[in-house]
């Protein structure tokens, strides 16, 4: 705990200028605590291998790029890199040659933390063990593998530059927002992405399809974002993995176990009064279905049978382990694709020192065909209250075959 | 039926470094609990068709003697409508039918205490082969040809309490007959997945429900008739179409 | 050809309740612990899915989580002069397997011992003279007391999140509790699961006849809880697939939803499923384990060295390891000689069934340790002057389950096939409900576990050898429960009853528990006992052995809770003592 507490100390003197001794205690603390808050080790660590040693292949929609290794290895990671060499990567997606990085690694975010906290990060990143592991960084295919051809794409998606405090607001609400905006880079997966593969910023954080998971709408929206949750509700969810209302898993699980759980409380405070505060946007709630329609009773038939000995009758389920279905944002959300993977390939909720249960969804694709889980689906999204639009067949198909790929089995 | 497959665990995290003294044919599973996505390991369903196991005269009797333990009567379907020969054939046809799973290592004493349980070399299979053949045999010395298939009712229920109570002497003829109303009952009662129970008759003949998990109603509210329809592992009409 | 592995501090064998609680508790003393597991890795949502756990064929009847006989059986017989014969197919009990053993599937019927049953020796002597003991017996006072095992019952039954109603809150009766019971401290974790309807019949009728109903204790739970682990689990939702069966939704007490979560997240534990531990290895003087050797999926021999090792495989298993190692001197039941195999008990049963009219009894909607019960005739809660036995039985009203390729109930006299059965099944499934006794087993110099002389396991090695049968004493418990339960259901409104007392010698072929105690018990002597009453081998300090073969003769209870403080018990005395000073923890 008091450790947390010097960390939050250290983290709020954001703006500071840059530490002259690299390698200076205070500073290697404060760099790894924001390297934590940015998940760095999550695409940079592949599984099995050192912490930040570089080559997880990040699928992106033009196809898979390795992670660079952040270790100190001279050759083959950043040993050679200066802290303005590391600057420029953060700030501008460039390496020291002045070749551009992919927004896979999501500079428009990072652009916005600050030359103090990079030089923090950096310290921390050269205290690791060298680690050599040449990662071939330009796998993509053509003509993707052309660099130069971020220069257009930095031109419609990038606009380079530190965050600024807005004097209007709280200082909670101001470290709040330099987090998520920035290091927390939550818009990338949260933020409906454009054509090209760039963030629809009219669209900040209404949610998005990312790895046929469903990256909900974080914004204060009352059907599908996060209007029904209390700031407690979000500090309890990124702390632990759970609330009273549901259990994180798939990425998000993940990013609760690498980054969020291990922030400082004040750190997750201000992130929820942020998104708490900063306004609300969704889509106009569909009416709700008739009881009688077919799926209806279908669905109720197969969520009486199959559901609702962990969900409940009421589709409350039980706090602090089961999801409640009624009211649930993840339920309403307008594309279903987490619904139906969820339903198809089961899911194990986040496991945190706090909450180490991690209940675990079983799966049901075998049980259920696509017209099945179309119908429960459809169920849980027009009862309770709750109001989005049906699920398909055709739905459920298309999830089915992208969830099979990703796992090998199919189901 | 199918047999559940072996887990395929992943390896346990980070021990790169200790290869050589390392138990590479153990799974050890360290730093967090395994689990993969579209992992389950549900029974194959078993779908009518020709016998895997049961030559065709051999499934004539088999349909014609579960008939007679689960008549087909006004309380509804028996077990040959219920697909009980179907069941028992897979059954035999899997592990179940070689006692793949049991001890059966000799020796085999002749005389066992009744207290030790099954004793014999003798699975289900081999049971039932032989046990046909041997009724069949009976059957065709004491009716003058006919097989059971062929007798009228009254007389397969002769046979059937003979063979019950030792009386009819044929081979292994009562622990045939134990092995034969053991499956009957297991055809009738197990969940349709497995080829028997069809359109989940047995279970509503007694008022049972099934898979469905969850009776805190019932608990609820006590001494209510219950009245909705079951529910299998492949689920019920009420589902729609798959 | 064995390879040798790095040395771990502690080595566990089998992880179920007892294996898991003491690597969690260990590795959190910053020891490296290993526990070594014949049977798969089993997870909830993987393999007790909700879609396929509710399956009677293959898991009541087929026997999916049990281990398989092929892999390893007992042989069994009823007296000494018998041939004894491999049991090919389990019945009377059934043995875990795998990780979270027998936790996985057991009814969760949780219980303590009574204060007397630890002292039943010298209290029946003190109350009714020594004439009154069985011929035969090897009955032994516990070098441990219930006050002493009391805050680890506590500890056990928190973990476990167990629901129920206290009876004795140090000293104070509670009403709506057992108030037989032994003082406890604090009141059960959970409140106590909702009854059903004949349990109602059954709790008006004990208490019209003067009796002391109580709801069961059940690790079938009531309402949401968070165990110390910080394991979190769900209401039980009565599906009537528990006893065989996991649990799908996270609502039974097992080693998978209390323990393993947190367990699996201690950077010092790792578990190696699917392999057989074939011998704990001692040092030249046969005074100190030096680790164990067990074999792969493979068949590939290992050698792993460790400090400290702990049988946890479930009762006789835990005993035939130690014959096959070396571990304390064999029982010899003629010279009535040495102690492992020594005190093999059961459980002893009896009941009343009774059909009824006019009732929805719904026996599907079930959970393993429903139940109302009464301890008016258990222990030495009620005069045994001139009845002929020592021991009690807990009595219950219970629904486990409906499920009908089992649970078929018809008249007596019934025919078991055509349409006059199939009317009487029909007819009579809703209306069937049973008062059941759990009896206490004594221990005597005949029955005892020893290893085969001829039957062995795929690996070349003797099966173990189970000698044991109801005696006189038993059975005249049992014929006096079965009457008590008899007039209690005829309370209840029965019209036919149908009393299930024991008959003839102990069979194998129908279900009866899984309550298999003794064998490497505990006590003051080793002349008498295998263990100290820390669970610690006498002949070898670094050897502990958990599980109910610690038990010197059995109660009238299920054992689980007993287990569980007892490992907790041991725990106590390992890490904060043993680990300081290896050696004996007690000077014989």
């Amino acid at each position: 705990m008091k450790r947390l507490l010097l960390l939050a100390a250290l983290l709020a003197g954001a703006a500071r200028p840059a530490w002259a001794v690299p390698d200076e205690y205070v500073q290697i603390e404060r760099g790894r605590a924001l390297a934590t808050a940015g998940d760095c080790i999550a695409c940079h660590t592949p599984g099995g291998r050192p912490s930040f040693s570089g080559g997880r292949a990040i699928e992106t929609p033009f196809g898979v790029i390795r992670s660079a290794n952040l270790t100190p290895d001279a050759e083959t990671g950043i040993g050679a890199w200066s802290a303005d060499d590391f600057y420029r990567a953060m700030h501008q997606g460039r390496r020291p040659d002045g070749t551009h990085l992919y927004p896979a690694f999501p500079y428009p975010y990072y652009t916005k933390v600050t030359r103090a906290d990079t030089d923090a990060i950096y310290a921390f990143l050269r205290t690791l063990p060298p680690v050599r592991n040449p990662v071939d960084r330009n796998a993509l295919p053509f003509p993707f593998d052309i660099r130069a051809s971020l220069i257009a794409w930095n031109a419609i998606n990038f606009t380079p530059g530190e965050w600024q405090p807005d004097p209007a607001r709280s200082a909670e609400y101001n470290r709040g927002a330099y987090l998520v905006d920035g290091l927390g880079h939550c818009g990338a997966c949260h933020t409906p992405m454009n054509l090209i593969g760039g963030s629809k910023d009219s669209e900040y954080l209404q949610g998005n399809q990312i790895q046929s998971w469903i990256a909900p709408n974080i914004t204060g929206d009352q059907l599908v974002g996060l209007g029904s949750w209390s700031v407690d509700d979000i500090v309890e969810y990124l702390r632990t993995g759970r609330n009273a209302k549901t259990q994180a898993t798939g990425p998000m699980g993940e990013v609760i176990e690498a980054s969020t759980s291990h922030m400082p409380d004040a750190d997750l405070r201000a992130i929820a009064a942020y998104l708490k505060e900063r306004g609300a946007a969704g889509p106009t709630a569909p009416a709700p279905l008739a009881a009688d329609d077919a799926r209806m009773t279908a669905g109720r038939s197969i969520f009486t049978d199959t559901c609702k000995a962990c969900h409940v009758e009421a589709g409350t389920g039980i706090p602090f382990l089961f999801p409640s279905l009624a009211g649930s944002q993840n339920v309403q959300q307008t594309d279903p694709t987490t619904l139906i993977r969820v339903v198809v390939s089961g899911t194990k909720a986040a496991q945190t020192g706090a909450a180490p249960t991690g209940p675990a969804m079983p799966a049901l694709g075998w049980r259920l065909g696509d017209d099945q889980v179309a119908a429960v689906l459809t169920y849980i999204r027009n009862s309770w209250g709750n109001r989005a639009p049906p699920v398909s067949a055709g739905d459920v198909a298309s999830v089915r075959k992208s969830v099979a790929r990703a796992s090998g089995t199919p189901n | 039926m199918a047999l559940s497959t072996r887990r395929r665990l992943l390896a346990g995290s980070a021990l790169f470094g200790v290869a050589a003294a390392f138990p590479a044919a153990a799974r050890t599973i360290a730093g967090a609990m395994p689990w993969n996505p579209n992992e389950a390991y549900p029974p194959s369903p078993v779908l009518p068709g020709r016998y895997l196991f049961f030559r065709p005269e051999e499934a004539a009797a088999v349909d014609a003697l579960v008939a007679r333990l689960v008549p087909n009567d006004e309380l509804g379907p028996g077990a040959k409508e219920a697909g009980v020969t179907t069941f028992i054939d897979r059954q035999l046809a899997g592990p179940y039918g070689g006692h793949d799973w049991l001890y059966m290592q000799g020796p085999f004493p002749a005389n066992p205490l009744p207290s030790q349980g099954l004793q014999s070399p003798v699975v289900p299979r081999d049971g039932y082969r032989q046990g046909l053949a041997a009724l069949a045999e009976y059957c065709r010395s004491t009716y003058s040809g006919k097989v059971f298939a062929d007798l009228p009712p009254a007389e397969q229920d002769k046979v059937l309490t003979g063979l019950e109570k030792g009386e009819v002497k044929i081979k292994d003829g009562r622990a045939f007959f134990d092995l034969l109303l053991a499956n009957t009952m297991e055809g009738f009662f197990s969940d349709p997945i497995y080829g028997g129970n069809r359109d989940m008759v047995g279970w509503k003949l007694v008022g049972f429900p099934g898979t469905r998990y969850d009776y805190r109603d019932v608990m609820a509210k006590p001494n209510q008739p219950y009245t909705l329809p079951p529910v299998a592992i492949g689920g019920q009409p009420a589902w729609g179409n798959r | 050809m064995v390879r040798r592995l790095p040395p771990k501090d502690v080595v566990i064998v089998g992880l179920g309740w007892t294996g898991s609680i003491l690597a969690l508790e260990l590795a959190r003393a910053g020891l490296e612990v290993v526990a070594l597991e014949r049977g798969p890795w089993r997870d909830t949502a993987t393999d007790f899915n909700i879609g396929t756990t509710p399956d009677e064929l293959r898991y009541s009847i087929r026997h999916e989580l049990f281990l398989r006989p092929r892999q390893e059986t007992v042989t069994m017989r009823n007296t000494p002069d018998q041939l004894a014969l491999p049991i090919r197919r389990w019945g009377s009990f059934l043995p875990g397997n795998g990780v979270g053993g027998a936790g996985v599937h057991w009814n969760g019927q949780t219980w303590r011992f009574l204060p007397n049953d630890f002292k039943i020796r010298s209290n029946t002597i003190a109350r009714y003279g020594d004439k009154a003991l069985p011929d035969g017996n090897h009955i032994q006072d516990w070098p441990v007391t219930y006050e002493e095992l009391e805050p680890y019952y506590d500890r056990f039954e928190y973990v476990a999140g167990i629901s129920g109603k206290a009876g004795n809150l140090k000293g104070a009766t509670q009403p709506g509790g057992n108030p037989f019971e032994g003082a406890r401290a604090r009141e059960y974790p959970t409140k106590p699961l909702t009854q059903g309807y004949a349990q109602d019949l059954f709790t008006k009728a004990a208490t019209e006849r003067g009796l002391h109903p109580f709801p069961r204790p059940s690790a079938n739970i009531s309402e949401p809880y968070t165990n110390p682990y910080g394991c979190r689990m769900a209401p039980c939702t009565f599906c009537g697939f528990c006893e065989r069966f996991g649990c799908a939704n996270y609502s039974k007490s097992s080693p998978q939803t209390c323990v393993l979560p947190a367990l699996m997240r201690e950077p010092l534990f790792e578990a190696r499923t699917e392999c057989e531990v074939t011998k704990v290895n001692l040092s030249g003087d046969g005074k100190h384990a030096t680790g164990v050797t067990y074999v792969d999926s493979q068949g590939q021999e290992w050698e792993q060295p460790g400090e400290l090792v702990i049988l946890c495989a479930f009762s006789f298993f835990n005993v035939r390891l130690m014959l096959l190692s070396g571990i304390g001197q064999p029982y010899d039941r003629d010279r009535d000689e040495g102690v492992v195999g020594r005190n093999y008990a059961y459980q002893s049963a009896g009941g009343s069934t009774a059909f009824f009219e006019n009732v929805n009894f719904n026996p599907f909607a079930a959970a393993g340790s429903l139940g109302a019960a009464v301890d008016d005739y258990n222990s030495d809660n009620f005069d045994h002057t001139n009845l002929g036995f020592v021991g009690g039985a807990s009595i219950t009203c219970a629904y486990t389950n409906g499920r009908p390729i089992l649970y078929r109930p018809v008249p007596p006299g019934t025919p078991t096939w055509g349409s006059a059965w199939k009317r009487a099944v029909k007819d009579n499934y809703q209306k069937v409900t049973s008062v059941g006794a759990q009896g206490s087993v004594m221990s005597y110099r005949d029955c005892f576990l020893d290893l085969d002389p001829t039957y062995k396991d795929p690996l070349g090695r003797p099966l173990l050898r189970m000698t044991f049968d109801y005696k006189n004493n038993e059975r005249k418990l049992s014929d006096w429960m079965s009457d008590r339960c008899d007039e209690i259901i005829r309370a209840m409104g029965a019209k036919t009853t149908q009393k299930t007392p024991i008959r003839g010698p102990w069979s194998v072929i129908p279900y009866q528990t899984t309550h298999n105690t003794g064998g490497a018990i505990m006590g003051d002597d080793p002349k008498t006992s295998a263990l100290n009453r820390y669970l610690q081998s006498w002949d070898v300090p670094n050897v502990f052995v958990m599980g109910a073969s610690a038990f010197p003769q059995n109660a009238g209870y299920n054992p689980t809770g007993t287990v569980g403080a007892l490992t907790y018990w041991a725990l106590d005395a390992i890490r904060d003592r043993y680990l300081k000073s290896p050696g004996p923890l007690v000077q014989a």
